[in-house]
């Protein structure tokens, strides 16, 4: 049996959670989205998904179909993690680790997953972890063994007082804060921005959120039809280069990887008549 | 109410130290909204204001010992001092809900009394509530300083001192102080300064958005609040019974 090592320091992937408190806001799309954009970028990425009993991840993917052991059964030690891990049939770096649909959160054991973690670590640079909606033991087992926060914030009061509460959470409940190591490193990103709804005071702006967050803006992401298309299909949505959302994502993997890009489709765009008959 | 010491006379004793049992009022919670409680006791307290004026008065927790909520006792003892009542102490309750009674100093009273000498445990359940208690030794009040943001759920609480706050406070965010508060950030929770009835206790912000502001007990709500001085740097302090809010 392996050593659940309580600090994790020996591991040498980096933990990243996406969170958010509220559910529906672009969790499971943006850790599709940022596993497979570290992933084309040469890392070695794996993406749990830890909505165990009500899972996604697997179809945003477009892996539901090869699904035969999931993150439970690595847990239990009924499969090991190569049975369980799915490769990505579009990127050779990129896995998935799907969580089971006929359990619930509290087969989740908090041993159990850093176990799995640690496992994964040895084999992976970074490990992605899909949070499930709410501040219950599925998401706090999710950003427990958190090195990074991604926390997904639409642009309305409700989503960035649920966001201020997770922050609450993994500045008090994660293993960094409970041994005293370096906090999580923290970051936002804003998604279903609407420049037109902001600029009719319909919507929070990108401004008025950070001032009520105080957190690093790692990108926003534009509300775009085609974040439902690629969901429909399987395919993540960073694929869709000719998309804006698609491009705002690998702006945000982008600055994660600590480079600096400008924020885009922040300001409503003037479209010319073509634009306006067949949309952005 | 009796206390189990007893003791005898002698001729040159200047007290006398017995037991005896007195009658004291029972606040009995039924449930932990801590907002309709206060709402209600004030409802309570306005239609016989004179009736529970120094009142001592034991809150009775037995209803709520199941369910093992977490009783906001720094807001419930606030409240009662502001409305002239003098909560002395809790009856009945979880281990848990008793030693946050413990920690504003109410007495433990009664059945699974766990008596003065058991040490409160510092650590409470949940770590996302920080009660801090700086040596309450000296007269000097000691001062709690936090320098990261206090985000909605969390609460803050200076035992015996003042609290200073560097950054922000949130909505949804609360922060008790036995002394005076200073929010340099943002303040947009609720702030209560003296709860132990300090009515000398003032509220200092940078920018006044709060849910609640309360010194010993008496509070104003955003809905007040948003008439003066909203989004400024104010004190807050208490002239007589009135919270007076004022630019600074």
């Amino acid at each position: 049996m392996l050593q659940v090592d309580a600090t994790g320091e020996n591991n040498l992937a980096r933990i990243i959670v996406i969170t958010s408190g509220k559910g529906g806001v672009g969790k499971t799309t943006t850790s599709a989205a940022l596993a497979m954009g570290l992933a084309l970028r040469g890392h070695r990425t794996v993406v749990i998904d830890f909505d165990v009993g009500l899972r996604n991840l697997d179809l945003i993917m477009g892996c539901e179909r090869r699904v035969v052991y999931d993150f439970i059964n690595v847990i239990n030690e009924e499969a090991n993690l190569n049975q369980a891990l799915i490769r990505d049939k579009r990127c050779k770096d990129l896995y998935i680790l799907p969580a089971s649909q006929t359990r619930d959160k509290a087969a989740l054991s908090m041993d159990g997953v850093g176990k799995v973690l640690e496992e994964l670590g040895r084999d992976f640079d970074y490990i992605v972890c899909d949070s499930p909606a709410g501040i219950e033991h599925g998401a706090t087992m999710a950003m427990y063994y958190a090195d990074d926060a991604i926390v997904v914030t639409n642009p309305e009061v409700s989503s960035v007082r649920d966001s201020d509460r997770m922050l609450g959470i993994l500045a008090s409940k994660s293993r960094r804060a409970e041994h005293n190591l370096e906090p999580i490193r923290e970051f936002l990103l804003l998604t279903r921005y609407s420049p037109e709804r902001v600029k009719k005071g319909e919507m929070l702006s990108v401004e008025d959120v950070q001032e009520i967050l105080s957190l690093d803006l790692l990108g926003v992401i534009p509300e775009s039809t085609a974040v439902l298309d690629a969901s429909n299909k399987g395919i993540p949505v960073i694929l869709s280069t000719d998309s804006s959302a698609g491009q705002a994502y690998q702006d945000m993997v982008t600055r994660y990887l600590g480079d600096r890009v400008p924020h885009r489709f922040l300001e409503v765009e003037k479209k010319s008549l073509f634009g306006r008959l067949f949309g952005g | 109410m009796s206390t189990q010491a007893t003791g005898q006379a002698r001729e040159s004793d200047s007290f006398d130290l017995k037991s005896s049992v007195l009658t004291v009022p029972v606040l009995k919670l039924l449930d932990t909204n801590i907002d309709r409680i206060a709402d209600q006791l004030r409802r309570k307290i306005q239609a016989a204001p004179d009736f529970f004026h120094n009142a001592p008065i034991v809150i009775d927790l037995s209803q709520l010992e199941q369910s093992n909520d977490a009783v906001d006792f720094p807001f419930l003892v606030g409240i009662m001092r502001g409305l002239g009542m003098q909560p002395i102490g809790v009856q009945g309750g979880s281990a848990t809900q008793r030693e946050s009674a413990e920690l504003m100093e109410l007495a433990v009273l009664g059945r699974g009394s766990t008596g003065r000498g058991a040490p409160a445990k510092k650590e409470t359940s949940e770590k996302e509530e920080q009660t801090e208690h700086p040596q309450e030794s000296a007269s000097a009040r000691k001062t709690l300083l936090i320098t990261h943001p206090v985000r909605s759920g969390q609460r803050i609480y200076a035992s015996g001192a003042d609290l200073i706050i560097t950054s922000q406070v949130s909505s949804g965010a609360e922060i008790f102080s036995d002394g005076n508060i200073h929010v340099y950030g943002a303040l947009r929770g609720r702030a209560m300064a003296g709860i132990k009835g300090d009515a000398g206790c003032r509220i200092f912000c940078r920018n006044l958005s709060a849910e609640l502001v309360s010194i010993a007990g008496r509070y104003k709500v955003s809905e007040d609040l948003a008439q003066h001085h909203w989004g400024e740097s104010v004190q807050i302090y208490l002239q007589g019974n009135k919270l007076v809010v004022e630019p600074i």
